[in-house]
């Protein structure tokens, strides 16, 4: 970003290169705006009252917050992936993880198909290389 | 007068504080991460700074989606910690600087950087773990600290370049108050990182060792990096690293780097940390 860059007027986000990055569901205006409700149900989970409501009785719960059918059936399932791709933050949903007692690192390995111990043993051999994931076309015929 | 002296980057990954307040950081696995950033530690004690400038991002604690300040400046006396889903953190409240943020406030502004005037706020992991990394566990912290919280999470967080401008505004509203204070500003957040998705766990290391070394030396090669670069070769979550920015604008041209230290992992994170000082008059 340079100061001439700055004088072409409005921008638009850039969502074909947002797209094109495989296994990222990028947190766009857009996508914030489709999560509000499921983000917001998330930010509840701050307060310990709510956490042991929510887990007494998880649909009543969820019943509270306007989501959408699918939204609410991928909270109740912990279908990770599904809520990232909903309009989920992953710092939110790390709220759900805490709830169940669970780490961001156990959500992370369960949105990567891991195993918690796999993906521990990734990480301690120095993390994911970006080689092969920095686009959807590097990444075709390796998954 | 106050002046900036020098200028922390640290990555401010949670597990880290779990680490500490959970009595897990003798384990083989934090050992090389605590160790490492002893000298940082030691070099925070010697330097005794009266205020911290913590720029950090808010992770869903402070603010849920109804307001998203891109910059948001913490003017309270105190602010308390964050339950931000496991309990708070057992670590003391962090003492405000209200005076210097109020003036920061009216600084800022004119010089056409319209922040966010937060007076109630409670903090989370983002600006707590960088303050147990360099002051350890004390019952109080040693110096007062100023919360500056900048949107990463909704993209698009702000440029590069918007944010080391800002620390250029910041230098020069810190050193118009005219109490003579030691100020150091921190970048915190990444590095290289990714939370969400099939693609979570990616780390560069070559990415996050040519930024420290652009912090360094060249912070102009690091401005020009767009939110694009970041979020593919770095990670979703190392977009982050524009805070670090922010910090670098704040120390002048002229820096040395006292101190760095790079490790992999913290949970889903490389973590790294850089000490300049800034060598400037001004």
């Amino acid at each position: 970003m340079n100061a001439q860059q700055h004088d072409e007027g409005a921008r638009q986000a850039p969502k074909e290169e947002y797209e094109d990055i495989p296994g990222t569901w990028v947190f766009d205006a857009q996508r914030a705006r489709q999560g509000y409700h499921l983000n917001e149900f998330l930010y509840s989970l701050m307060k310990d009252a709510n956490r042991k409501e929510f887990l007494a009785d998880e649909g009543r719960y969820t019943l509270k917050f306007k989501m959408t059918g699918a939204q609410r059936e991928a909270v109740l399932k912990r279908d990770w992936n599904t809520l990232l791709e909903l309009g989920g933050v992953s710092y939110a949903l790390a709220k759900l993880a805490f709830t169940d007692g669970k780490s961001y690192q156990f959500m992370a390995s369960r949105m990567t198909g891991m195993t918690e111990k796999e993906y521990v043993d990734m990480m301690l051999k120095g993390g994911r290389s970006p080689d092969g994931w920095r686009s959807k076309s590097e990444r075709q015929g390796k998954d | 007068m106050a002046r900036i002296v020098a200028g922390v980057g640290t990555s401010h990954t949670p597990a880290i504080g779990a680490a500490v307040d959970n009595g897990r950081a003798g384990e083989p696995y934090w050992i090389p991460l605590f160790k490492g950033y002893e000298p940082a530690k030691a070099w925070m004690a010697r330097t005794k700074p009266d205020v911290v400038i913590m720029v950090y991002n808010d992770h869903v604690n402070a603010f849920d989606f109804k307001i998203i300040p891109t910059f948001a400046l913490g003017c309270a006396e105190e602010f308390p910690i964050a339950d931000e889903g496991w309990g708070a953190r057992p670590v003391p409240p962090v003492p405000g600087h209200p005076e210097l943020a109020a003036h920061l406030i009216q600084s800022l502004v004119l010089d056409e950087f319209d922040m966010t005037i937060v007076n109630e706020m409670q903090v989370d992991h983002g600006l707590t773990v960088p303050l147990t990394l360099l002051c350890g566990t004390p019952r109080e912290w040693p110096c007062r600290v100023i919360p500056l919280a900048v949107n990463v999470i909704q993209y698009p967080a702000p440029t590069g370049h918007r944010c080391y401008m800002l620390g250029k505004a910041i230098r020069k509203a810190v050193a118009s108050w005219p109490e003579d204070l030691k100020v150091v500003i921190f970048g915190t957040g990444g590095m290289s990182h990714q939370i969400q998705g099939p693609r979570a766990g990616l780390v560069n290391r070559e990415f996050d060792e040519a930024f420290l070394d652009g912090l360094s030396r060249d912070p102009e090669r690091l401005v020009r990096i767009q939110p694009i670069e970041y979020l593919r070769d770095a990670g979703a979550e190392a977009i982050e690293l524009v805070m670090w920015l922010i910090m670098r604008g704040a120390l002048g041209e002229q820096v040395e780097e006292v101190h760095r230290f790079y490790h992999v992992p913290a949970s889903s994170t490389a973590v790294g940390n850089i000490i300049l000082e800034s060598r400037e008059t001004s």
